[in-house]
């Protein structure tokens, strides 16, 4: 089996999904010859050609909006928006024309596309090349929101993404692009929307993250001692749809909960999974819900590592909440 | 300092300036100033033969629009409609005219001022009359089952791709939609309504740079109705001439006056025709003026009397009707009318009478998969 990293992964989906419906279009800044500002797309130009693969101007409006058009009139366009931080040119097309077509059309005319855009700091990438914006989309319905964490779910989750009946935002790890390597299978397979992954079993409390944070909870278990306290480790995978039986059936069992992830806190994720197990499981707590976040700044440069949850303030928190 | 902004002493000229020849207008574009406001109701030569029935057909559906659109300001008025209400009368010729000139299988995409665009692409039917009431009126039957409302009427069927409530976020959708069009080889074109107000939006300009840049099979018609909401044109864009926004994107240009629908539905042939054989995208101004005011709240206070009066002149309805009787007599279009104004009672009648939206179905449609949804739980 080969091993790939994630950009491998990505592109390995991409590739077999052309191959198979000719309905399946790329397009974005830099995607085309030059194969994608991280190489997410290398080749596929030379193989499916240029009307399949287009190089666009660097105007996001533009290019989500023509992709909607596209998806409209049946086309799979696959929008790849180079940072995640450049997709705000294009959110009133994402939220206000892209997530409501299906709805407002009184279920007349979907939109199924996928926007591909690598989020998330930890490469010093400074203020417009670091941004995690996966709660404003969590929070417009319409939208489906996938974060995966490692190769093998890259391609899967991609997969489901390219034949999934609605518009599909697929944030990629970037700080663990190439980092993250794994045995992926060759030729199709998906996973599912809405299938969190159990990482590692416990019993002592739960920890529920996604995408890069992944890496950086195993490594606040394997060194900085974390695992003494048994922690069951989540990764969501899916924002939208969530699997929030596999979320509460782990709170019920554990009673204690640290929720990790590296936009920011206010407004994050985490408030929405905090509500959801205070909702649903509240009775099963013996402890208070814990989050650890990015801070409620701007994306700092040198002090990035100040800014992201570190393998040292998870595992306080983790120590924290096993002994409260 | 004080900058003022002043209104230009003279109109620009229509002649790009441009030195590619491929984005000069093949067709000289009207001269403003032969159009403005305040000069007499434009003559027009009798009618020819062929184009008698052209221009009856075309008459009929711009009055459907206009009495669908009266019955719509009564209905709001009586409290049986909510929200907002954008109503286009006296643009009629401008959706009428340029839709006249499409084949079935072309895409329409329009604005929040849409009714007419979407009646006049189901060829203003008593069904689509009855689907856009019963829409408007917010009930089940409606066009998006009562989901979407004024602004934002779909129709699958006729390929209507919808009224948009962001102004000018539509634009790059319509570059999407052509090409598909041009990816799967077939000969269709989209047209792509927007107002003098969208021609300052970023999302205009991207949209006008990939379908010039991809050539795609395309028509951008800004209906200039005179005013962005309250503000005049001369307050809002430095240039007034909105076509010479083409020259920077390799697109043609053609600018002229929408008081004679026949003749909007010939310049717009000639785009659509060159879009649907040569991949050629072409951006129109059509001059118009709406009578009423931006929406149904505003009473337009910002025109003066005489301002309507002297476009009142220029009705494109009164025009299209008057040249109808000098060529067919009366008779015909006072039993023709009469027939529009029991198709417009029917359609309020079926709206008042439909069930409203059902609130199970408040789940349907997020989703392909209502079941998925988080929220729901």
């Amino acid at each position: 089996m080969p091993v790939y990293n994630i950009i491998q992964a990505v592109n390995d989906a991409l590739r077999l999904e052309m191959r198979k419906n000719p309905r399946v279009v790329v397009l974005g800044e830099d995607v085309g010859r030059f194969g994608g500002v991280f190489r997410a797309t290398t080749g596929l130009q030379e193989e499916f050609g240029k009307d399949r693969v287009m190089d666009t101007p660097l105007a996001e409006a533009g290019i989500i909006g023509t992709a909607i058009g596209m998806a409209l009139y049946g086309l799979r366009p696959v929008a790849e928006i180079q940072f995640a931080d450049f997709i705000f040119p294009a959110f009133d097309q994402i939220v206000n024309e892209l997530a409501k077509f299906r709805y407002r059309s009184g279920g007349e005319y979907p939109a199924p596309m996928v926007i591909r855009t690598p989020y998330g700091g930890g490469i010093r990438g400074g203020h417009y090349h670091s941004q995690s914006p996966e709660a404003l989309f969590a929070h417009t319905a319409g939208l489906k929101v996938i974060i995966p964490s490692n190769p093998y779910d890259a391609k899967g989750l991609l997969l489901t993404a390219l034949r999934d009946e609605d518009p599909v935002m697929f944030l990629e790890p970037k700080r663990v692009y190439r980092a993250a390597r794994g045995e992926v299978p060759e030729g199709e397979y998906t996973i599912p929307f809405g299938q969190a992954k159990i990482v590692r079993e416990g019993q002592g409390l739960t920890v529920l993250c996604y995408g890069a944070m992944l890496h950086v909870v195993m490594e606040a278990l394997e060194k900085q001692g974390a695992a003494e306290f048994d922690p069951e480790v989540i990764d969501l995978r899916s924002l939208v749809p969530l699997d929030t039986e596999t979320i509460l059936e782990s709170v019920r069992k554990t009673g204690r909960v640290v929720i990790v992830h590296e936009a920011q806190k206010t407004c994050g994720f985490g408030a929405e999974l905090s509500a959801l197990i205070a909702e649903k499981a509240l009775l099963h707590l013996e402890a208070p819900i814990v989050r650890v976040c990015g801070l409620d700044t701007p994306f700092p440069y040198t002090l990035e590592m100040e800014y992201l949850p570190s393998p040292e303030r998870i595992t306080k928190a983790i120590a924290d909440t096993a002994r409260f | 300092m004080r900058l003022h902004i002043m209104r230009p002493m003279k109109k620009t000229v229509a002649g790009s300036p441009a030195s590619s020849p491929s984005t000069q207008s093949p067709v000289p574009a009207t001269d403003a100033a032969d159009s403005s406001p305040t000069s007499d109701a434009p003559r027009f030569p009798p009618l020819a033969s062929d184009e008698v029935p052209l221009l009856k057909e075309m008459y009929r559906q711009m009055l459907v629009i206009r009495r669908i659109e009266e019955a719509c300001a009564k209905a709001y008025a009586q409290g049986k409609m909510g929200g907002f209400l954008h109503l286009g009368i006296g643009q009629e010729s401008v959706c009428v005219g340029a839709i006249a000139a499409l084949r079935p299988e072309d895409y329409v995409i329009a604005t929040y001022r849409e009714h007419g665009h979407c009646i006049a692409k189901a060829n203003a039917s008593l069904d689509v009359c009855k689907a856009v009431m019963a829409e408007l009126l917010g009930k089940s039957t409606g066009i998006s089952k009562g989901f979407g409302g004024s602004m934002h009427l779909f129709d699958a069927k006729t390929r209507f791709l919808g009224g948009y409530g962001i102004v000018g976020g539509h634009v790059p959708l319509a570059a999407g939609v052509a090409y598909a069009s041009k990816y799967r080889n077939l000969p269709e074109v989209t047209l792509c309504f927007f107002g003098d107000g969208s021609a300052n939006q970023g999302a205009f300009f991207e949209g006008l740079s990939l379908a010039g840049l991809w050539k795609l099979p395309v028509v951008f018609i800004c209906e200039n109705n005179q005013y962005s909401m309250g503000t005049p044109l001369y307050r809002t864009l430095a240039v007034e001439d909105v076509t010479e926004r083409a020259a920077g994107f390799a697109i043609l240009r053609d600018r002229f006056s929408g008081d004679d629908v026949l003749e909007v539905r010939r310049r717009i042939s000639a785009a659509v025709e060159r879009a649907r054989t040569e991949f050629v995208p072409t951006l129109i101004e059509v001059e118009t003026y709406r009578f009423r005011g931006h929406s149904i709240s505003d009473p337009g206070n910002y025109r003066s009397k005489d301002e309507i009066e002297q476009w009142k002149k220029r009705d494109a309805v009164v025009i299209a009707r008057d040249r109808l009787v000098s060529a067919i007599g009366e008779d015909e279009i006072v039993s023709l009318e009469a027939h529009i104004k029991a198709q417009v009672q029917e359609a309020v009648r079926f709206a008042e009478q439909s069930p409203a939206a059902n609130p199970a179905d408040i789940w349907t449609s997020v989703y392909a998969q209502p079941g998925t949804d988080p929220r729901k739980m």
